[in-house]
């Protein structure tokens, strides 16, 4: 709890410290992108790097589309070192920064020292150390990502979170086997966390990152699992009859809201995950589901369709007052909370078709992210900069992201099968 | 005490016995003859008897598992919607009357085409699932018989976009 705060207090900080600067590298990044040249980092250990950092730290920057990496074949000359920068080499590049590095075996693994100069002032932005065990370069190059945005847009960089998905691959007859897959931001890294030929769905992080909540059918009926990621520890939370789905951790890591239809149609209750008791927070014969938390803790937004159709409704939990969130288009569901406050993300059903969309809750303004259809699941990243969701391409469900301000979008590409249910972790350091 | 009387007892009787055999020989030849003929028979009657009622009974499973094999197992249903249509009725009226004569459990999997998010299609093909056990129960089928789980949009039949997939997806399996 106190690490939360800690964390949320020192982000405060930071954005507030930096937020002159994070205006206009934005708005500069949105337009036209910032020029960035990563040079290839120098090695000084033996043999030859089972990593190439610097293209790491180059796709990390690129993904967000704020920035824009030079080619290393157009570079004049290749620094390793902030005393061998020649700011001409870099000016006749249009490069707004510099970024150069080595990596220097250490006693403990590899200690990684890079600078990041501003080309037209030629000013040293940052002079940092990044250490970590031999085999850890690419987590290495994230942190140094994550260093390197923070100071250039003034937002944490989430570039060293993981990433949760599902996966199913056919296997005739409405069969299939269903994967929960955990790999690094850019796809990297990719392990089995769980495999099933019964369905997996909607994977969620606890707070501190360290346990997951999942369904799966494996019993042949749903119900709800957390598994530990240190430990490996996997146990049973729920087993009652009907559904038992969409978990949602409190922001506190001790509760969990889900969705069951024991008591005849689905509603939300609240689980207190330390003692397995059980609250029911809503009451109602139509449906109720996909709870996410506000960041205060005290109240849900979640889906209804007690008006007919779904919608977004939200449940203040210490009076259990409900009133209706949203009021415009014949289908909006599956919110999640903007971190940073003053939105939610929800799937938002326009012409017929399924986008991801932000809902500005003051102004009651819905603003269509993507243009992609069938999009769904919606997760954002810890820094609140940019969401993962699902949709589908050519037939295949992939999972795409989006920037909060729509101005930048990628897809992430699966290697087999289909690939849903995104869940971005917390920040893991 | 008790045991002796009771050894007696028995002694006796089979002095009388053994005295009724001495004297009706023959006579008793032909009556235990007829009984164990009797016997014979009748066993043979209660065997044919039987072997009739099971091939009977038999012959009624077997035409009701065909009339069953002959019957709608597959439900469909509307876009975001759980009603059941004049037709599913009808089959589930033939689905009941299999059901009132035996005793099987059934199992209701609902399932929901991908449009939409899926914990809300979750709670939707339960709605679907739920429908047709509730129309079961309603018309006698008892409801611990029927039990109902939602795949959501978790296993389509048909992997399209299109709405031809989307009908064959939105449906309930009676297994």
């Amino acid at each position: 709890m106190i690490r939360i705060a800690l964390i949320v207090f020192t982000l405060m900080a930071l954005t507030s410290q930096v937020s002159a600067q994070l205006i206009i590298e934005i708005t500069k990044g949105v337009d036209n992108p910032t020029a960035i040249a990563i040079v290839p980092f120098g090695w000084e250990g033996g043999g030859i790097p089972k990593e190439d950092v610097a293209t790491i730290i180059e796709t990390d920057l690129q993904r967000t589309g704020q920035f824009s990496p030079v080619p290393k074949e157009d570079m004049l000359s290749t620094p390793q070192d902030k005393s061998e920068v020649y700011f001409r080499d870099w000016r006749a590049l249009n490069v707004d920064y510099l970024l150069v590095g080595k990596l220097v075996p250490t006693a403990e693994g590899l200690q990684a020292e890079y600078a990041l100069f501003d080309v037209y002032t030629q000013a040293l932005v940052l002079e940092d150390r990044q250490t970590g065990s031999a085999e850890s370069l690419r987590d290495i190059a994230h942190g140094i990502s994550d260093r390197v945005y923070q100071k250039l847009t003034g937002i944490r960089g989430a570039f060293s979170t993981k990433l949760l998905y599902v996966s199913a691959v056919g296997r005739g007859d409405a069969q299939y086997t269903y994967r929960l897959l955990i790999s690094d931001v850019d796809g990297a890294r990719e392990r089995i966390i769980f495999e099933s030929q019964e369905p997996i769905l909607t994977p969620s992080w606890s707070p501190d990152g360290e346990t997951i909540a999942y369904v799966s059918f494996e019993t042949t009926r749903p119900a709800i699992y957390s598994h530990n990621l240190r430990t490996n520890e996997r146990s049973q939370l729920t087993n009652f009859k009907g559904l038992n789905g969409a978990p949602a951790w409190s922001p506190d890591g001790k509760q969990l809201a889900m969705v069951l239809s024991k008591d005849g149609s689905p509603d939300i209750y609240i689980m207190t995950v330390a003692t397995r008791e059980l609250k029911r927070v809503t009451r109602h014969f139509a449906i109720d589901t996909e709870p996410s938390w506000m960041p205060d803790g005290k109240s849900l937004v979640y889906t209804s369709d007690r008006g007919g159709k779904p919608q977004i409704y939200q449940v203040t939990l210490a009076s259990g007052y409900e009133e209706r969130v949203t009021f415009e288009g014949s289908y909006n569901a599956k919110a999640k909370v903007v971190p940073a406050g003053g939105g939610i993300i929800m799937v938002h059903r326009s012409m017929g078709r399924d986008h991801i969309a932000l809902l500005d809750i003051e102004r009651g303004k819905i603003n269509i992210l993507t243009e992609t259809d069938l999009d769904e699941s919606p997760s954002i990243a810890p820094n609140g900069a940019i969401l993962l969701y699902a949709t589908k391409v050519r037939g295949k469900g992939v999972l795409a992201a989006v920037s909060l301000d729509g101005g930048t979008k990628y897809f992430m590409p699966s290697r087999f099968g289909d690939v849903r249910e995104p869940a971005w972790s917390p920040f893991l350091n | 005490m008790e045991m002796k009387r009771t050894q007696l007892l028995g002694a006796i009787l089979a002095s009388v016995l053994l005295v009724g055999c001495a004297s009706n020989d023959t006579v008793e030849d032909t009556s235990d003859a007829d009984r164990i003929a009797a016997e014979q028979a009748a066993d043979a009657e209660a065997a044919a008897r039987s072997a009739a009622a099971a091939a009977e009974a038999e012959a009624v499973r077997v035409a009701a598992e065909e009339a069953a094999a002959n019957l709608q197992t597959i439900f469909y249903f509307d876009f975001d919607q759980a009603t059941l249509s004049a037709d599913t009725r009808e089959a589930l009226d033939s689905q009941i009357a299999v059901l009132n004569e035996n005793s099987n459990k059934v199992r209701l999997e609902g399932h929901a085409d991908e449009r939409g998010t899926r914990e809300y299609n979750m709670a939707l093909a339960e709605r679907r699932a739920n429908a047709i056990a509730n129309y079961m129960i309603i018309n006698g089928v008892a409801r611990y018989r029927v039990e109902t789980v939602s795949y959501g949009e978790e296993r389509p039949v048909s992997a399209g976009s299109s709405e031809s997939s989307y009908s064959e997806n939105r449906r309930v399996e009676l297994k």
